[in-house]
């Protein structure tokens, strides 16, 4: 895939996965830099009852500082903020986070697509969000809102996704940016990082 | 969901009428939620243009019940966070039962599922003939199904469970009888209940409790505003009271946070 020249910097990298998506988060983080200039969202769909599973395991395979994202919390540089398990998370104009215990969207809470849609419009074109594998189609809306306002899509190549619905849909439904192998996705974040 | 039907601008405008024209201040909430409901519900009812939706909301008092309910997040649960009911259970109640009568205000009580998950504990503590609970709402519609005590059966399943892992030790069904699609808690519960209207944005205290309860309603609020609640609840807990929070939800950054002990892991503090 073509190497687009691109000098608009991320102010912010969304990740939003369902099943079959850890693997692929596991992969990546390990091999991110540790000076990462912009903050990594999380949306990533489990079961209420694990919540700190997730923050857990990725603590282990990345110096970046990973934590369960607080309400009212600023996205800042170099962080990694996971939407709590139950919880949606929206971002506000201040690039603070907001959370939300309304009606499941998708069958789904957190929601890929509230959190992309909700950023779409604060980072506007320096914002980038990832979709990885899963088995419904969360993330789909939230990417249309992304290409609106100016931000990049990426969308996991469903040949490599364990469940490649979510992101078929996706490049159904919207005009990626790129589509990444799962190996690929470490890289390409790294080289946001100019 | 069109995420971008609304703008910033006419979410403040729209606001402003509310607050105008019904006396409702939203003006404190946290921006990206109430923008997200709004928008939601212009889609719902099928508005064609923002105008329209204005108008209506300004002058049509009925649909306006509708905004209020709709606008508000009225989403709730059963003994939600079963280890938290397991606190109230083992560490908060068994002291408030050394007091000769008990009051608690469960702020925000939407359609009334913790008021009554609260009420059984008290129940099973042999505390609820001495407890008086007052459950209050911005909302009268909310309040109207909190009265009535029945919830759609097919969340009964999760309340049960919920339930049990919070220490529960009955058979959770001999608390409702299946009515259709729903289920009615029994009238022991709601008897030592009073529903009342109450907005935290507008209203000032209105009693002295030994245990408030306001779970996910003050992260629908800005900073200020939360603040500004917190200072409500202590004006309204007496010495050596509990204030109990949503698990994501936290006394942290208001300054007389100093005041108040955290208990054990939960989402409780109690009043020095």
């Amino acid at each position: 895939m073509a190497e687009t020249v691109d000098s608009t910097p991320c102010g912010a990298l969304i990740i939003g996965g369902s099943a079959g998506s850890l693997d692929v988060l596991l992969e990546i983080f390990p091999a991110l830099m540790n000076d990462i200039g912009f903050p990594i969202v999380l949306v990533i769909h489990r079961k209420a009852s694990n919540e700190s599973l997730l923050t857990d395991l990725l603590k282990s395979r990345t110096t970046l500082e990973v934590n369960e994202a607080e309400e009212k919390e600023f996205l800042s540089p170099g962080k990694v903020f996971i939407a709590p398990a139950d919880y949606h998370m929206l971002i506000e104009e201040d690039q603070s986070i907001s959370l939300d215990y309304s009606e499941k969207v998708n069958y789904s809470r957190p929601s890929i697509d509230v959190t992309f849609q909700s950023a779409a419009e604060v980072y506007r074109e320096k914002l980038v969000c990832i979709l990885l594998s899963g088995s419904n189609a969360d993330g789909v809306e939230g990417l249309k809102s992304v290409n609106n306002f100016g931000g990049k899509v990426v969308i996991q190549n469903p040949n490599t996704a364990i469940m490649p619905y979510m992101p078929q849909q996706a490049v159904l439904n919207v005009e990626p940016h790129v589509i990444l192998d799962s190996h690929d996705m470490a890289d390409y974040i790294n080289k946001l990082n100019n | 969901m069109i995420s971008d039907a609304i703008d910033n601008e006419q979410v403040e405008i729209l606001l402003n009428d509310v607050l105008e024209s019904h006396g409702y201040d939203f003006l404190e909430y946290s921006h990206a939620s109430i923008k997200r409901r709004i928008i939601r519900l212009y889609g719902l009812d099928n508005f064609v243009s923002f105008a329209e939706f204005r108008y209506t909301v300004k002058t049509d008092k009925q649909y306006f019940k509708r905004f209020l309910e709709e606008i508000t997040v009225n989403v709730t649960e059963m003994f939600r966070d079963p280890s938290f009911y397991k606190s109230l259970r083992n560490d908060v109640l068994p002291v408030l039962g050394t007091y000769p009568f008990i009051r608690i205000w469960v702020a925000g009580c939407s359609t009334g599922e913790e008021a009554y998950s609260l009420a059984i504990v008290l129940k099973e503590l042999n505390l609820l003939n001495k407890s008086l609970i007052y459950a209050t709402d911005i909302n009268p519609s909310v309040l109207d199904k909190a009265k009535k005590g029945m919830f759609p059966l097919n969340y009964l399943k999760q309340y049960s469970e919920n339930y049990l892992q919070s220490g529960g030790l009955k058979d959770f069904s001999t608390y409702y009888t299946a009515n259709y699609s729903l289920a009615k808690f029994d009238e022991s519960l709601n008897r030592k209940m009073i529903f009342s209207t109450h907005n935290l944005v507008s209203d000032h205290s209105f009693n002295e409790f030994q245990l408030i309860l306001c779970r996910n309603v003050l992260i629908y609020f800005d900073k200020d505003l939360q603040h500004k609640v917190f200072n409500l609840f202590d004006g309204s807990i007496e010495k050596l009271g509990y204030l109990a929070l949503g698990s994501k939800e936290s006394l942290e950054f208001w300054p007389k946070a100093k005041e108040y002990k955290r208990v054990k892991m939960e989402k409780i503090w109690r009043k020095l």
